[in-house]
């Protein structure tokens, strides 16, 4: 695998028809989804009254401030977690338990210590798959991410960014129709954040699937996003749900530097930045009655 | 892949076509490191990183690899190893020599290393040194077996299943809790003085060490590598085979380890109580003689040969936390 010469450099749609089978995407719908933890007199919501209908091939960034449910709604999303209200659907049909038409790309990279980076991402290919066909996906993703090298090397032996590029690979290994990935860039240097997100936007081009992307980075969700939500408590009652929804206007890939973004990139920060200033105020307001049991 | 194989994969790193990803993530090496802040594999260690895979036994911090030409701590060197494991046997038998042979001590009370040695030639040349050094092996080793399969089907199904734990655990607990010597009447009233009572008595001590460890060791496999595996479709026994038994396999090793040991244990408990054969008949009849020779002579092989089988599933542990971890 570490024969790499800079004539067959692996593109991105050379990946999706190596993956065989073409998954196509699917519309993935949230209604009325909410999700509280504990039980009896503890019960905390954390999310209530998600309304979201995303299209197929759509790319939907999630923004939101720290614990307010992003990582929640992903996990819904994927049937990880079951909602305590409501119904998430991948093109019409009730997601499942572990659903298969979904992957995962988790917000830690939760490789698998024993064995190589190379044999983590073969873990994502879909069941099933042919032990050639595997392989020579698992090389055309390790060159995707610039892993060529370290593909025997195992998890303990590569950097945090690298592990978190291997927990991409894996979710893209697994060709979904529904890709949800949970701040998959956050544990990256600046440069190579960038080469990622173009990455992803390849392997999009490539094969639409459709994106549930989770980020704490405005300017991210701005790039790589055809919608982005921003979730957040009101204030009035406990539970985040979605505060703005933002249609990015243009085509990827967009000028980082455009005048349009910088507008929207305001309004979200502002957004975010609301959210902080419209909890307190419910806090004032409900002074006899604390709603949070933290 | 080999060390020179190693370098020439690092020397070309910044020559391929992944030379943006890799410059900047192995090339400044901690510089970049605080981007590793939420992985758990933590830094950058270029000067590591080829060959690393291949090279000593996991989690040794030797702080300069073998193949870097430096000089190794003197800890870390085989022969000193040895040597420094040998000293305080080799001091002990030479205060016995000196003690036994000064005349302090009766030799009815401390023999001289002499007659110990004469004791081990006597008893093999009437053939019954190696007849009882084998039967006592033999007994181990099939209790052992026994014992820790047992231990290792129980342990997994009280470890990985609910219905298990609700149904075994607390009976196994129970059974646990009864010292182990208090099955000896039973057991000979069931299988009467023969192989069988004393292979049961010695399964029954390897079983607890095993079974206690792969349970618990089962059930604390990391949530989060397994909500992983499932949530790229792996499901039941490939879910097993995949995550939770390289998971647990340093454990596994560790209650094999510990079992064997309580195996010789129970060896000499069975022996002790009702036997013609073995090491434990052997210190029981001297005892009744009066031949402390022959009681050193028992004792020290029974330290050698408990080592021995130790440093047997000690080599195999190494392999597999190589292997695994
Ligand atoms: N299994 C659980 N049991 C109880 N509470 C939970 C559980 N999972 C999440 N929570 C709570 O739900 C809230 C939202 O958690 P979540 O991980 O979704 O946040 P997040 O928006 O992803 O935050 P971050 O940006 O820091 O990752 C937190 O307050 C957390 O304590
Ligand atoms: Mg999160």
């Amino acid at each position: 695998m570490t024969t790499s010469s800079a004539g067959n450099e692996p593109t991105a749609s050379a990946v999706a028809r190596a993956a065989g089978d073409v998954v196509t995407a699917a519309p993935i719908s949230f209604h009325g989804v909410g999700r509280a933890f504990g039980t009896g007199d503890s019960v905390r919501p954390v999310l209530r009254d998600i309304d979201l209908d995303v299209a197929a091939g759509e790319i939907v960034a999630i923004l939101g401030p720290s614990g307010c449910g992003k990582s929640t709604l992903l996990r819904i999303a994927g049937g990880l977690d079951r909602p305590s209200d409501g119904v998430v659907a991948i093109d019409g049909s009730v997601v499942a338990p572990f659903d298969a038409r979904s992957a995962v790309g988790f917000q830690e990279p939760r490789l698998l210590p024993w064995r190589t980076i190379a044999g983590n991402i073969a873990l994502g290919l879909p069941r099933g798959t042919a032990r050639d066909a595997g392989r020579a996906h698992v090389a055309r993703l390790l060159e995707l991410v610039g892993l060529a090298d370290f593909a025997e090397h195992r998890p303990r032996e590569v950097s945090g960014g690298m592990a978190q590029r291997t927990s991409l690979a894996r979710a893209l290994a697994r060709n979904p129709a529904v890709l949800l990935l949970d701040e998959p860039f956050g544990a990256l240097d600046a440069l190579t954040r960038l080469k990622m997100q173009d990455l992803l936007l390849d392997v999009h081009a490539a094969e639409p699937t459709t994106v549930l992307l989770v980020t704490h980075d405005v300017d991210e969700a701005l790039q790589l996003a055809d919608r982005v939500i921003l979730l957040g408590n009101d204030g009035d009652r406990p539970g985040a749900r979605i505060q703005h929804t933002v249609v990015v206007p243009g085509t990827r890939p967009r000028d980082r530097g455009s005048a349009e973004l910088a507008e929207l990139r305001g309004r979200l920060l502002d957004g975010l930045g609301i959210d902080r200033h419209g909890s307190a105020r419910g806090v004032a307001a409900t002074t006899t009655i604390p709603h949070y049991p933290y | 892949m080999s060390k020179a194989d190693a370098a020439t994969t690092a020397a070309r790193a910044s020559a391929s076509v992944d030379r943006e990803f890799a410059a900047p993530v192995t090339q400044d090496g901690l510089g970049v490191a605080v981007a590793g802040q939420l992985g758990p594999s933590g830094v950058d260690r270029p000067e590591r990183l080829p060959g690393s895979g291949i090279g000593g036994p996991a989690g040794e911090g030797t702080a300069l690899p073998a193949s870097s030409g430096g000089r190794r701590r003197l800890v870390d060197r085989r022969w000193f190893r040895i040597v420094g494991g040998a000293l305080i046997p080799v001091a002990l038998l030479v205060a016995w020599q000196l003690v036994s042979t000064s005349g302090l001590v009766p030799v009815s009370m401390l023999p001289t290393p002499e007659m110990v040695w004469l004791a081990a030639v006597d008893l093999a040349e009437r053939g019954l040194l190696g007849l009882y050094v084998a039967i006592s092996t033999q007994r181990v080793f099939l209790g052992f077996a026994f014992g820790a399969a047992l231990g290792l089907a129980f342990g997994a199904v009280v470890g990985l299943s609910k219905l298990g734990d609700i149904l075994l655990a607390p009976t196994l607990g129970a059974i646990r809790a009864v010292p182990s010597l208090a099955w000896v009447p039973l057991l000979i009233l069931w299988f009467k003085i023969g192989e069988d009572s004393k292979v049961i008595l010695i399964a029954i001590g390897a079983f607890f060490p095993v079974y206690t460890i792969v349970a618990a060791a089962l059930r604390h496999v990391d949530r989060q590598l397994l909500e992983a595996g499932r949530a790229f479709g792996l499901r039941g026994l490939s879910l097993f085979t995949t995550v939770q038994l390289p998971a647990v396999v340093p454990s596994v090793i560790s209650a094999l380890r510990l079992a064997l040991a309580q195996a010789w244990l129970f060896l000499v408990a069975a022996e002790l109580i009702a036997s013609s054969m073995g090491l434990g008949f052997l210190l029981v009849d001297s005892g009744n003689n009066g031949r402390i020779d022959r009681i050193f002579l028992a004792i020290i092989l029974l330290a050698v040969l408990g080592k021995l089988t130790d440093s047997l599933v000690g080599l195999f542990e190494r392999w597999a936390v190589r292997r695994w971890a």
